[in-house]
């Protein structure tokens, strides 16, 4: 803790990221006229990836308009400051204390914020080269899609000018169409598993460039010292294949931007990387409200646009008194196919409402039954044929009806 | 020629050269460092597991013994005045076989004929009581309490800056290539032109028999490069585990190690591969995975723990086991050999060595009285860090904490780097959970017209 420390500034909720999620979530709160609304935002500017992603499509359901993102970005900020939503910059929150007490570091000083709700909207990033285990030098010239994208587009600067593109999502694709606002020539697009992630009608566009892409691209290497000069990879032949480039974008494998959670009190899922939440979208300490794609990653900003605004509904009825409960019981993946489910807990409330569904993230694909059963009580049942990285929703119990359940498991029927 | 000759030219800037210019500087001599790198700490100190060792497995009345002990003293002894970050942590050597189990009294023996007096053994329940992470597979240990953690970049930069800062020269990108020795003692042909020093200190390490070959004519040893594999976990990861972890050690290698990093994160490492290249450090994906497996093997807890990143470091591994350091009195001419991982904790120690052969040798120091003693940045997270000081202008780099001030200080310090490494190494951005997501464009930014190897590249 700081030393020193005399009075601590208070607000009615205090959010800590202002990309798409947490400025809807900040408008909305207005909206339904509650108090002081702080939006804490550790870069420059506000309005988080989009900022950087100078193509469409955007803002579609939000404004009724095809936006690029920037201009979208832009729109929800002045939303929420129009609404008096206090946008606080260059802030980062270096520490999460129980009872809503928040440690900030600005510019020039430190201080504490203390508000009666606390919301983490801190968004996701794509998963490093170490993180994915990509072996090889460590040269000059490997960039995610985000850094990319900053560079370009924020920056005006051109890291490389015929990269590689490691990963096949649909990001991947916006690291093409980044590029070429800087004139730069993707040569290959390399994926490790045996099929395209993103939808594989993306695929005529690749052709439409001129961007080859290899599917079943093991073991990749990147070769290089000082600058990336090639990568290398075990090809569908079994042969090892060599890739002449000058970079490469290791695009995707979103996860969430976890940092602040990981040296809180409040509990993660390793499942989703993100904070363990209820179906209110409250964390482990009910004052903690998480949203956005810090819940799972990845989604659209239109989805969590959406999520953001339900989600300061639920904050305000909570501050109006709603009363929520306390009483929650573990919703369990029950099998190895499911990566994870948000929410990780059901708050047996007899309040109705919540996030309504269950947000399911798979690891293999499925194709088979897939069953929610409070204890033993079979409660929802459907068909399931879907693949990882797709949004999977199904519908969420009762929790009224189901008070004296001890779990909820949701699991695959084959 | 008075005025351009040099008393001493040092060949090499690693964590050994950074070292002996700090040593001879101080020792008043007027020191030039020629690195060929584009900036220090470019070979084998560039990679490493941070850790400063009492020198308990070192063979007893090895060069390598002494100068680990001596380099151990003295880093304590500045480690306050240099600002040098290091944390205690103390190390246990970990039995997981019978075998092992058979092994430790004469390692505890060792260690004691080699003056680490504590090193004192640990029965089952004592090390789970004190490492309730660590798998319950092992059958026991012993403690060595003077091991501990360090940064081995912000060590030598804190060298090289008081070597600068009371007078020595560094010139990067300065390759040697060639020499003559004569009355007036060496002229040597640089990448960068002809230069004049009385004496020769080759510390250029895994490049050591080249330098050699190319000065003297004949080598005191070959050099086979080891490369030593590393994944670092996430900080979450450093609530695990306390003390540094080590194995039983074997012939080549001490084994894997398991240990915090001064920076708050897990690291596990290294591999011991002899190759035939010195310049390559590149990981492999199969190493990785086999060390992260063995990680969580050792620290179960790891398995639930993201990796933050994955490095490579080549150690100058030679024919001799112990380190060659060689006075060749008639041509004034000094090679420093076979300093293999345990470079980073003799450094010191083998500058002092050095020092003393010169010495006898008939050289003359007049040390200065009051040398300067410039400030330097203290990276680590077990210290106070420049973001917690008001006026930092903002953080650059979020994942550690990097401030606007840190990384304009370093870029117009007395030693800018000259490359995104060199930066790193100076302030750690981009070295955190993200790998450069979110601050790349910022620091290419910064960096503009800055970098011998810019971030962003040119359009033609």
């Amino acid at each position: 803790m700081i030393e020193g420390e005399t009075q601590k500034e208070t607000c009615q909720v205090a959010i800590v990221g202002g990309g798409t999620a947490g400025l809807a979530l900040a408008a909305e709160l207005r909206r339904l006229s509650i108090g002081k609304v702080i939006v804490l935002e550790r870069e420059s500017q506000a309005g988080g990836i989009p900022r950087h992603c100078g193509h469409y499509p955007f803002g579609i359901r939000e404004y009724g308009r095809l936006l690029k993102g920037p201009d979208y970005a832009r729109r929800n900020r002045e939303t929420a400051e129009r609404l008096g939503v206090e946008v606080r910059t260059q802030t980062t929150v270096t520490a999460l204390h129980p009872d809503g007490v928040l440690e900030l570091l600005g510019r020039h000083e430190r201080s504490f914020l203390q508000a009666d709700r606390v919301v983490l909207c801190t968004g996701v990033r794509e998963s490093s080269r170490a993180q994915r285990l990509i072996g090889g030098g460590r040269p000059q010239g490997i960039v995610s899609t985000g850094a990319l994208q900053s560079m370009v587009y924020l920056k005006g600067i051109k890291p490389f000018a015929r990269p590689v593109i490691l990963g096949s999502e649909l990001v991947s694709l916006s690291a093409i169409k980044t590029a070429a606002h800087l004139n730069i020539k993707p040569v290959a697009m390399v994926e490790e598993k045996d099929r395209m992630i993103a939808r594989s009608i993306m695929q005529p566009y690749l052709a439409l460039k001129g961007i080859p892409l290899h599917l079943s691209a093991t073991n990749p290497r990147i070769l290089g010292r000082d600058r990336v000069e090639a990568l290398e990879f075990t090809n569908r032949q079994g042969q090892r294949d060599v890739i002449e480039t000058d970079g490469i974008v290791v695009s995707g494998r979103f996860r969430p931007e976890a940092a602040l959670l990981k040296t809180s009190h409040l509990a993660v899922d390793p499942g989703t990387g993100g904070p363990v939440v209820d179906q209110f979208g409250r964390c482990t300490d009910p004052i903690y409200y998480a949203t956005g794609n810090l819940l799972r990653p990845a989604e659209t900003s239109g989805f969590c646009w959406r999520e953001g605004i339900e989600t300061a509904r639920r904050i305000a009825a909570d501050l109006d008194g709603a009363g929520f409960g306390s009483q929650s019981i573990p919703v369990i993946a029950a099998d190895p196919a499911i990566k994870f489910v948000v929410p990780q807990r059901l708050c047996l409330s007899e309040i109705g409402g919540g996030m309504g569904r269950f947000y399911i993230g798979l690891n293999e694909p499925v194709n088979a039954s897939i069953a929610a059963r409070a204890d033993q009580g079979l409660i929802w049942k459907g068909r399931l044929s879907a693949r990882p990285v797709r949004r999977i929703q199904i519908p969420m119990i009762d929790p009224s009806k189901n008070r004296q359940a001890s779990e909820i498991r949701i699991s695959v029927e084959r | 020629m008075q005025t351009d000759q040099y008393d001493i030219a040092i060949v090499g800037a690693g964590v050994v050269g950074c070292a002996m210019a700090r040593r001879f500087t101080l020792e008043g001599a007027r020191v030039l460092v020629l690195e060929k790198a584009l900036d220090v700490l470019d070979g084998a100190s560039k990679a490493n597991s941070a850790i400063l060792h009492t020198g308990f497995d070192a063979p007893p009345g090895s060069l390598e013994q002494a100068c680990i002990a001596a380099g151990y003293a003295e880093y304590l002894e500045v480690a306050e005045s240099l600002s040098l970050p290091i944390l205690k942590s103390g190390a246990m050597v970990i039995a997981w076989t019978e075998d092992q189990l058979r092994a430790l009294p004469s390692l505890i023996e060792k260690a004691h004929r080699n003056g680490v007096l504590d090193a004192r053994a640990l029965g089952r329940e004592e090390i789970l009581n004190r490492e309730p992470h660590l798998s319950d597979d092992l059958l026991g240990g012993f403690e060595i309490p003077g091991e501990y953690l360090i940064d081995p970049w912000s060590s030598a930069h804190a060298y090289i800056f008081q070597a600068l800062a009371n007078g020595a020269e560094l010139m990067r990108g300065a390759e040697v290539l060639g020499g003559t020795f004569g009355p007036d003692g060496w002229m040597l042909n640089t990448s960068v032109g002809k230069l004049h020093a009385r004496q020769v200190i080759n510390c250029a390490g895994l490049y050591g028999d080249v330098v050699d070959e190319r000065l003297v004519g004949a080598k005191d040893l070959t050099v086979t490069p080891r490369k030593g594999q590393f994944v670092v976990f996430d900080k979450a990861a450093s609530k695990l585990v306390s003390s540094i972890i080590l194995p039983v050690p074997t012939k080549t290698t001490k084994g894997i190690v398991v240990c915090r990093t001064i920076f708050g994160n897990v690291l596990v490492g290294p591999t011991a591969e002899d190759q035939e290249s010195r310049t390559d450090s590149s990981t492999e994906r199969e190493k990785l995975v086999d060390l992260r497996t063995k990680g969580v093997k050792m620290l179960p807890g790891l398995e639930l723990c993201e990796i933050t990143a994955a490095y490579a470091g080549l150690r100058p591994a030679t024919e001799f086991s112990d380190y060659q350091i060689h006075h060749h009195t008639d041509k004034a001419y000094v090679s420093v050999g076979g300093i293999r991982s345990t470079g980073l904790s003799a450094a010191l120690g083998i500058a002092r060595h050095v020092a003393a052969l010169l010495q006898q040798a008939g050289y003359r120091f007049t040390p200065l009285k009051l040398p300067a003693l410039p400030q330097t940045d203290r990276l680590s997270d077990y210290h106070p860090r420049d973001w917690q000081q008001p006026g930092g202008d903002g953080i650059v780099c979020h994942c550690e904490l990097v401030t606007r001030r840190e990384i304009e200080q370093v870029l117009n310090g007395p030693m800018p780097p000259g490359t995104l490494q060199g930066l790193k190494r100076r302030t750690r951005a981009t070295m955190g959970r993200c790998q450069g997501f979110y601050c790349t464009a910022e620091l290419a930014e910064m960096t503009r017209g800055k970098l011998k190897i810019p971030i962003g590249c040119s359009d033609d």
